[in-house]
């Protein structure tokens, strides 16, 4: 009787929530039944009175406010930029947001993926370009999918040793532009024929071309480690955990549809409009595309051909954007007079076989996370994991709420549990808004921070998946009103 | 003698591309397990021990397993099970296909069970188990519901031939799917159709070669080749164990594609490359064909040397079904297949496959410690051999020399042994880095206090093995095991300076060692149960085929090589030219020339080793002088290493030339030859004899504990002729009365030399004696 209570209660507390996609809540929210999680759905409601997470000794850490220019599809109006100019416009952005003061700021972190070859350090490029003091170091991290988690928990490590008071965090991905090499037999001969000093040498070498030194050579879209692509991996993953087709897509537009609510309710607030040289005003991200299942079911595998699951409906598609981030120490904000929007909590980098668990990153981190933090599943309030693929998070989700894989490869004793549907992701994520690689993490932070401000929680966790075979996950508190 | 073995590539035959190594043909292990396990007949029989099968909505799932095996193989209980569950399907109405997989981890169907074969006394009963399987796979092509075999691991033989009568085929793209026909290392062919089906699938070039070779074909490039349609990537950890769910996952779309081949919605058929449409477009002009059998069978001929039988018979086979048509074809295959089993190579290799798969196992139980940490004294060629085979495997290994450019030397050897595979793409870049970080080299004992095993490799000088023992047990801990890699030093010598001679052991490998699949393990009076555990654990997991003897000069292969080294010299001095000797060897069937193999070896190592084993056994090892050797050293005439020996070797020059300066060495020290015993058939058989009358005397002795263990020593460690199953199989097949007969012959002519142990008289004079029952 009261489990069937429960699932009639689920039932329309979902559907109430979540209109658009309720073929696919329903589904989801039969599963939980058997398992802890139906707590969690009656705990989401109730108000909360939790301990916050700050600890002796440490300095609360907190991020003012972050921004990021909007996240557009590869090859459109940001397609003649290159990343520093996308990087500054987050960073403007940033500084116009907040009105921070620019020499206030200690130092600029930025995360990227694929990196320009002239801007090395797009830090330092973008911020001088941006107006920020040249005083004012800056250096460039790299951990691929979670490069701006880096950058930010980068500046936590400073802010928290004592370093630092006030960092800038961000992360930028160009994929309109890639670098192209020469191939490595014409690039020694080009270097080769730098140094030679006769004319003889030089004719030596030139003969010694041949046609194929020509054929360009690729950023890898490939694991260097297993030469395997990560969309097949993604394929192989959700059909470890069988993951149908169905699902995948339904999953898929549920994330576009929750980001087209979103985004026409004006809740992606984090978005400043970029004024592109030479084009019109962006104002808003244009992946965001809700279409139907009939039309996605049409769409042929995009990796395993020809009966793979992995399309690119069910996809992040290539983006481009930027995003930052003002972290302070609390007590150098409350100083200055702002209004922090979250704490930055405890966090976590995990790493697992780069073959065949590369996306389960979140699976690993998010138990781990929450043991640092003193939480369990349902202390958390908002959940945003960031998208590569629709049967990646429902990997994830399922190895959650599996005690066998938690026991057989986690070295846990039982599953971390599944995280309520109603919480998870609710403003789209990155199958929707976009992936700009090196700046997703930025906005996963902030589409949490600003989630607990609009729904009132207190806890988020954050959560991504990134080549390599790496993962993260960090808490964030929402700030007291 | 150790470095005597190097470039012994047993080739039973290989073709331009590839060689067969014998040894390196890990694709018939599997076929070889079963032939161990009895074939034991049901007694239940409308239960299916082997098959079950269900329906999901119009597709029957066929799962095979059979009970008790690690491995399925195409015996009569199975095929007839099979059968059944066939004419069900054909009979539902509900059923429009059927999917075919094995729920086997690592194996589809290993390969028809040999027990069939071997429990045969004519070959008309083995033509007629050809024939029923034929007609079994004919219905099977030419079933109106489409049949997919789904082929995860091993799928070989007659697993092949079944799999290739299915409409469809899709395979998992695992390290362990191999799909061949191996049937011909057997000296046997596919006797179920593959010799009709799979020129027609594959094309005749690549059919030939399958056939020919017994290669076996990984995944990917089957899926290239066309004998498979489709591929499935094996999966990793998820709701399930990843084998389990990559076996239910590829039936998963086996199913879909059955469906889908049902409504028509898929073809069978394959779009074929230019390439081949130009080829299968020459082969239909008959000059064309004509002339590529030609060229083929010449081809067969020559690496054959007339010894094996049953290349020419498959291409004789191929040939009637093209020309004649196909059931020409099947008969041929059919009768010919029945020949064949029934030929002494056929035995002969077979039995050499039993004794490889007993010498696959650990007899002595599993050591009580598993060496972790190993470490390797010296890195030369024979210790950076010894690294890579452990180090690609997964095993910690120290490599230490005394010099930096010699420790460089080892070093580069493993990284390059490693970047070869790469670069014949069986192993990623990363994979190679991964593994040679197992190795640390250095200079110092460092670590050894932490290592399992030390492997010395150092020279073959006792003194110097005897400092090596004493410092490495300074600081080994007590249960470390140390082991001698020497091919001739007694290892109850070595012992005698260490403190626990319990622990002390012989490995001798042999060179190349990456290459070459023995290891004779050598024990004293004093080694433990559990060293020598340990020790065959080791070579196991360096994937090694072993072979235990007892400690004694020269051990077991390096005692039975030296006396037929020496009738090698005695033949040289007598008049015989190294190059005549050298092709009467080879087409006896060992693999290179006797000469060439002195060469190869090195000269000084075959005199030290002829010397020291010439002292301890006497009269009996004579023959050729010493001297031969000896005033090649001192001309500098070491062999293959230094540029000369009996041949003149050349960087980049393939055809090597005689040394004519070796002219002289050998008229100086010409020896009479006695015609009566100097015909090139006497010739081959005075160094045969040999041979096999000190293995036999070796076993006689208790130096070896079974007959398998010196033919599999004798093949794969020093080139015995496989065609002949190594020297004890030789005496059962062709008759110790024979072999008697021929040793007393010569024994006149040169004495003790060839008087025959007792054992092989014993044998000889009581004809049901035989070694292997």
């Amino acid at each position: 009787m009261n489990q069937n209570f429960r699932m009639i209660s689920l039932l329309t507390y979902t559907l109430k929530n979540l209109p658009n996609t309720s073929k696919w809540a329903l589904r989801f929210c039969m599963r939980p039944l058997s398992s802890s999680s139906q707590l969690q759905a009656a705990a989401a409601s109730q108000t909360k009175s939790k301990k916050t997470l700050a600890k002796p000794n440490i300095r609360n850490i907190v991020v003012v406010d972050g921004v990021r220019t909007p996240f557009l599809l590869s090859g459109t109006s940001y397609k003649d930029l290159m990343p520093h100019d996308l990087a500054r416009a987050a960073l403007s952005g940033l500084l116009h947001r907040t009105s921070v003061p620019k020499d206030v700021v200690d130092y600029i972190i930025f995360g990227t993926v694929i990196q320009e070859v002239k801007t090395s350090n797009v830090a330092r490029e973008a911020a001088l370009g941006a107006g920020f003091s040249d005083k004012t170091p800056a250096h460039t991290v790299t951990m691929a999918c979670i490069s701006s988690n880096q950058a930010m928990t980068t500046a936590v490590g400073l802010i928290a040793s004592g370093q630092c008071d006030v960092v800038v965090a961000g992360g930028v991905e160009l994929m309109s532009d890639i670098p192209i090499r020469h191939s490595r037999k014409m690039r020694k001969m080009m270097l080769d024929l730098n140094k030679a000093k006769t004319l003889a040498q030089r004719l030596s070498i030139i003969s010694k071309f041949r046609l194929n030194f020509l054929s360009p050579e690729l950023p890898a879209v490939s694991e260097f480690s297993t030469s395997e692509t990560m969309g097949h991996s993604a394929d192989r993953l959700a059909a470890a955990f069988a993951i149908s087709r169905e699902e995948q897509d339904e999953y898929a537009l549920r994330s576009h549809s929750l980001a087209k609510k979103a985004q026409d309710e004006g809740l992606l607030s984090d978005v400043v409009p970029f004024k592109v040289p030479g084009r019109d005003t962006v104002t808003q991200d244009n992946g965001i595309r809700p279409s139907s299942l009939d039309q996605m079911a049409k769409l042929k595998p995009a990796f395993i051909k020809p009966y793979g699951t992995v399309t690119a409906a069910n996809s992040s598609f290539l983006t481009d954007g930027a995003s930052a981030v003002l972290i302070m120490a609390e007590e150098k904000a409350l100083a200055m007079g702002y209004k922090p929007k979250a704490y930055l909590r405890d966090f976590m980098y995990v790493s697992q076989d780069p073959k065949d668990q590369l996306l389960l990153g979140p699976t690993y981190a998010t138990p781990k996370v929450l043991e640092k933090a003193g939480l369990t599943m349902n202390d958390i309030d908002v959940f945003e994991f960031h998208e590569a693929f629709s049967g990646q998070i429902l990997a994830n989700l399922k190895a959650m709420d599996s005690d066998w894989f938690a026991q057989n490869y986690m070295g846990r004793k039982a599953k971390v549990g599944l995280p309520p549907l109603e919480k998870f992701n609710n403003w789209g994520g990155s199958l929707s808004l976009g992936h700009p690689f090196g700046a997703t993490g930025c906005r996963l932070v902030m589409a949490a921070a600003n989630r607990l401000r609009k729904e009132g929680g207190q806890y988020g966790l954050v959560a991504a998946c990134a080549a390599g075979g790496q993962g993260h996950a960090m808490i964030v508190e929402a700030y007291p009103k | 003698m150790r470095k005597m073995q190097k470039g012994l590539f047993y080739l039973i035959w290989v073709t331009d591309r590839n060689p067969i190594i014998f040894q390196k043909a890990s694709l018939v292990l599997p076929l070889l397990r079963y032939i161990c396990r009895s074939f034991t007949r049901s007694s239940a029989l409308l239960t299916r021990t082997h098959i079950n099968y269900g329906v999901r909505g119009d597709v029957a799932v066929i799962r095979i397993n059979s009970p008790n095996s690690k491995v399925n193989t195409l015996s009569q209980e199975l095929h007839s099970e099979f059968m059944e569950v066939m004419n069900e399907v054909w009979s539902s109405s509900q059923i429009r296909s059927a999917v075919l997989i094995s729920t086997k981890p690592g194996c589809f169907i290993a390969g028809a069970d040999l027990n069939m074969l071997n429990s045969c006394t004519t070959s008309q009963e083995v033509t007629q188990i050809s024939q029923e399987a034929q007609k079994m796979f004919e219905k099977l092509e030419k079933s109106t519901k489409p049949v997919v075999a789904a082929i995860n691991g091993s799928c070989l033989g007659g697993g092949l031939e079944l799999a290739i009568s299915c409409q469809y085929r899709i395979a998992t793209k695992d390290k362990k799917t191999v799909l061949g026909s191996p049937e011909v290392l057997l000296g046997i062919l596919p006797g179920a159709g593959a010799t009709q089906r799979l020129p027609k699938m594959v094309g005749r070039p690549a059919a030939f070669d399958m056939m020919l070779t017994g290669r076996g074909i990984r995944a990917d490039r089957a899926k290239k080749m066309g004998l498979v349609d489709q591929l499935v990537e094996p999966l990793g950890p998820g709701v399930k164990p990843p084998e389990e769910r990559t076996i239910e996952y590829l039936e998963e779309v086996a199913i879909t594609f059955a469906k889908g081949l049902a409504d028509k919605k898929i073809t069978p058929k394959r779009d074929k490359g230019l390439v081949e449409k130009l080829t299968s477009y020459a082969l239909s002009i008959p000059f064309v064909r004509q002339q590529i059998y030609k060229k083929v069978e010449e081809k067969v001929r020559k690496q054959t040397k007339g010894l094996y039988p049953a290349p020419l018979k498959i291409i004789d086979v191929v040939k009637t079904g093209i020309e004649q048509g196909s059931t020409a074809g099947y008969l041929s295959e059919s009768q010919t297949f029945g020949e064949l089993a029934m030929t002494k190579e056929s035995k002969a290799l077979m039995g050499l496959y039993r004794g490889q798969t007993q010498c696959k196992k650990n007899k002595f139980g599993a050591p009580q410690k598993e060496v972790k940490q190993l470490a390797v004294v010296g890195a030369g060629l024979m210790g950076a051999g010894i690294a890579q085979v452990s180090v690609d495997k997964g095993l910690q290994t120290i490599l230490k020399d005394t010099t930096l450019p010699a420790l460089g030397r080892g070093q580069q050897q493993v990284f390059k042994g490693l970047n070869d595979k790469v670069k014949k793409k069986t192993l990623t870049s990363f994979e190679r880095d991964a593994m040679f970080s197992n190795l640390i080299g250095q200079l110092d004992y460092r670590g050894f206090e932490k290592a399992d095993m030390v492997i010395e490799a150092v020279f073959e000088d006792l003194n110097l093995k005897h400092r090596v023992l004493k410092e490495a047990e300074a600081v080994i801990p007590d249960h470390c095991v140390f082991a001698s890699n020497t091919s001739a030093l007694p290892i109850g010598e070595i012992a005698t300076v260490s403190k626990r001679p319990e622990k002390v052991i012989g490995m001798h490998y042999f060179s190349p060692v990456d290459k070459m699949q023995l290891l004779e393990i050598i024990t004293t009076e004093k080694t433990s149960k559990d060293t020598t555990a340990s020790a065959v654990d080791v070579g196991l997991r360096q994937g090694k085929v072993i072979i235990v003897v007892k400690d004694g000069p020269g051990f077991y292969t390096t005692r039975c090589l030296t006396p037929m080294m020496s009738e090698v010299i005695r033949i040289l001095q007598e008049g015989v030219g190294p190059k005549n000797l050298d092709s009467l060897t080879t087409s006896f069937g060992f693999p290179v020339g006797a000469a060439t193999l002195v060469d190869e070896g090195g000269v000084d190592v075959a005199k030290h080793v002829a010397e020291n084993l010439g002292k301890m056994f006497g009269e009996r090892f004579a023959g050729g002088s010493l001297e031969v050797l000896m005033q090649m050293i001192s001309k500098g005439f070491l062999g293959r290493k230094s540029g000369k020996g009996f041949y003149i070797y050349q960087e980049g020059v393939k055809n090597k030339n005689l040394n004519s300066d070796m002219d002289s060495i050998l008229a100086s020290l010409k020896m009479p030859s006695q015609p009566d015993v100097s015909s090139d058939e006497d010739i081959q058989y005075r160094l045969v004899t040999r041979f096999v009358n000190e293995a036999i005397l070796c076993l006689q002795e208790g130096v070896l504990a079974t007959p398998a263990e010196g033919d599999i020593g004798a093949v794969f460690g020093l080139g015995f002729p496989p065609c002949l199953g190594g020297p004890f199989h030789f005496v059962d097949l062709y008759g110790a009365q024979k072999i008697v007969d021929r040793l007393r012959k010569y024994e006149t002519a040169y004495e003790k030399q060839f008087t025959p142990c007792q054992l092989l008289v014993d044998h000889a004079n009581n004809p049901n004696k035989k070694f292997y029952q």
